[in-house]
């Protein structure tokens, strides 16, 4: 008795190009659902590699506070700090200035794997704490695993202060 | 009672079907013999748990800050209620997950359980392995002070020597062209969503597959695996001498897990989470970085290798462990499992391990590095009121010499020892040393005067003529 006042279901018989289209139809969704979530997901996490940096002069203080033939360590702010950086967006340099009155500055970053090289004033030297690297005054390789010199900062003095370009982690 | 009870079960099973399920995951049959030998993998498990649990109580306290990480650390360890035990658990748990992964792999390769048709387990635990190992160093570096500053810089200098795309992986890490403001947060990122999404894929599968080809039994000498027969082999197995997982087998998983637990909450306890070094200030140069324990033995590879070497061997050779771990299970993935019978595959696990083992003995002892604190040798060390020699002991300390030479016990260890360099050298072959340098060694001919150097040969030639150092002298600078 019941049988006879149920309704049959209505079922969609599809034709077999019809499945297949619906099917591909469904694919291609997908894929445009996954390239507009994922592209403003990887873009913002990729950003950094295209962001534009400049680099940034920073003053390390009057020329007067160096004397010839020293080398001491300045430190200043990183090219492009953030406000939460803190303590983090300082960096720093070996500056020496020379004899003829010139400046250099150093990066502090060992060439071999990017350690804080130490300055040794009396030996004149360069030492790293990490694999026993070692520079000579003018940067370049004196003994160890660094495969080129310390990476050099350009220097210029403005209005009688030093400054130094702050620029990348020398990475190469 | 009884029965509201029962019925409340029953609907939620018609309605999920979980309790069949894992009652079914549960009692799987897996073979009777494995002992002990096959509870590595559960025991690693139990580590990442350790790792998951204790990780997500710390995120509840951490703030993924630069300029406020450091001072948060310093809450959670020594204010915070059982921050400073929580940090040594997930400190030791992270500890205890890399060395069991170790071990379980070791055994795995030892008795050639990834032979067919488990391939495709290995495969997903040698990526297990290299996600925890990322997951150590991105732990390491959440630390954020002196040490996990300059461990970054060293990281992103690595992965600059990435032929062609160097620089960006690298500026990837950092989050930009320096270490600041965007380098933490990314790193925290990495540390808890990226690579423990990707362990939770990984043992996921791993697991699946675990299930899906059951446990291999143990391997029998002349026993051979063979791809045509094994399914059917392992079948009549399980029919003749399978046990149901649980209790049968998983009580030795429970018990090795419970020591597991007890080991790593008790090295939480008394020996404490790793020290906070100095703050995070890229600007602070006086600092001697060194990874924590599980990578001591990279940190000595590279200083080992040979010059020029350390390009190719920081990408090729990573690339070429991945590759190779890879390829492991479809080179070899049948004939004879029993490792008496596979005397190359015991040979080349125990020369990884006792290499492993001498890199890391080398590595905590990083004889290349400077002894910056070497103190100038005492009047009772020089052991002479000699002005030459006098004047030569305080140079060799001031010109760093003692920071990679030993003399009488006192120095560094990157140079030779020089305490009986007279034996070895003459006056003038120890001038033109000095002089000239080579190797290891810089030139010292534009930084020492004549008379420096005259006054530094008679120091190193008085070695050998002078009577050691009193032992009280001598220990004052060890």
């Amino acid at each position: 008795m019941a049988s006879e006042t149920q309704k049959p279901i209505p079922r969609e018989v599809l034709s077999p190009e019809r499945r297949r289209f619906l099917g591909r139809i469904s694919l291609v969704l997908s894929a445009i659902c996954a390239v507009i979530v994922g592209i403003p997901v990887v873009g913002f996490i990729f950003g950094p590699l295209i962001a534009p940096e400049q680099d940034v002069w920073r003053a390390v203080g009057a020329v007067g506070n160096f004397k010839a033939g020293e080398t001491v360590s300045v430190s200043f702010l990183d090219p492009s700090p953030m406000e939460w950086a803190g303590v983090s967006a300082l960096t720093a340099a070996w500056l020496r200035r020379l004899d003829s009155g010139g400046f250099v500055a150093f990066s502090v970053n060992c060439a071999h794997l990017g350690c804080p090289v130490r300055w040794l004033p009396k030996a004149d030297l360069f030492m790293c704490p990490c694999h026993g690297g070692v520079y000579y005054a003018d940067g370049s390789v004196a003994a160890g695993p660094p495969p080129r010199g310390l990476f050099k900062y350009p220097v210029r003095v403005r209005n009688g202060q030093v400054e130094i370009l702050a620029s990348a982690v020398p990475i190469e | 009672m009884r029965n509201i009870l029962k019925r409340a079960v029953d609907a939620f099973e018609d309605r999920t079907g979980l309790i069949s399920f894992f009652g079914y995951l549960m009692r799987h049959p897996v073979p009777g013999d494995t002992g002990w030998w096959y509870v590595f993998g559960s025991a690693v498990l139990v580590a990442f748990m350790i790792q998951v649990v204790t990780g997500i109580a710390l995120a509840t306290r951490y703030v993924a800050s630069s300029g406020s990480a450091y001072q948060v650390l310093q809450f959670i360890t020594y204010h915070a209620v059982l921050g400073n035990f929580l940090r040594g658990m997930h400190f030791f748990g992270a500890s205890a997950m890399i060395l069991l992964v170790g071990v379980h792999m070791i055994q795995v390769f030892l008795m050639g359980c990834y032979k067919y048709p488990r391939e495709f387990n290995w495969i997903s635990g040698v990526m297990l392995l290299f996600v925890t190992i990322a997951m150590g160093f991105s732990g390491q570096l959440l630390r954020w002070d002196q040490t996990a500053v300059w461990a970054t810089v060293l990281a992103a200098e690595m992965l600059g020597r990435t032929p062609f795309i160097g620089k960006y992986l690298a500026r990837f890490l950092l989050g930009g062209k320096t270490l600041g403001g965007a380098t933490l947060s990314r790193f925290f990122a990495f540390h808890v969503f990226f690579l423990p999404a990707a362990i939770f894929m990984f043992v996921g599968l791993h697991l699946y597959l675990v299930i899906h080809d059951g446990i291999s039994a143990m391997p029998v000498p002349g026993q051979k695996v063979n791809p045509e027969t094994y399914r059917a082999e392992y079948e009549k197995l399980l029919e003749e001498h399978g046990v149901p997982f649980w209790p049968d087998a998983a009580w030795r998983d429970v018990v090795v897990a419970f020591g597991v637990v007890v080991t790593i909450a008790a090295l939480a306890y008394f020996v404490g989470p790793p020290h906070l070094g100095e703050p995070p200030n890229p600007s602070v140069l006086a600092n001697d970085p060194s990874p924590d324990w599980y990578m001591l033995w990279y940190y000595a590879v590279l200083a080992l290798l040979p010059r020029g070497m350390e390009s190719v061997f920081m990408v090729a050779a990573p690339m070429a462990a991945i590759v190779f771990l890879l390829l492991v299970p479809v080179l070899w993935n049948k004939g004879e499992r029993h490792p008496s019978r596979r005397p190359w595959a015991v040979a080349a696990v125990i020369m990884i391990v006792l290499s492993l083992t001498a890199f890391w003995i080398e590595g905590s002892r990083a004889p290349w590095s400077p002894k910056f604190d070497a103190q100038p040798l005492s009047a009772a060390q020089v052991g002479t009121t000699s002005p030459p020699i006098v004047a030569g002991a305080l140079l060799f300390h001031d010109n760093g010499c003692e920071f990679c030479h030993t003399v009488d016990g006192h120095g560094g260890m990157r140079g030779p020892d020089l305490t009986d360099v007279a034996h070895r050298l003459s006056v003038d072959d120890l001038r033109i040393r000095i002089a000239n340098g080579g190797g290891n060694m810089p030139s010292f001919a534009g930084i020492l005067t004549h008379d420096d150097l005259d006054n530094l040969v008679a120091f190193l030639e008085s070695r050998e003529t002078l009577p050691a150092a009193p032992a009280q002298a001598a220990s004052a600078h060890p």
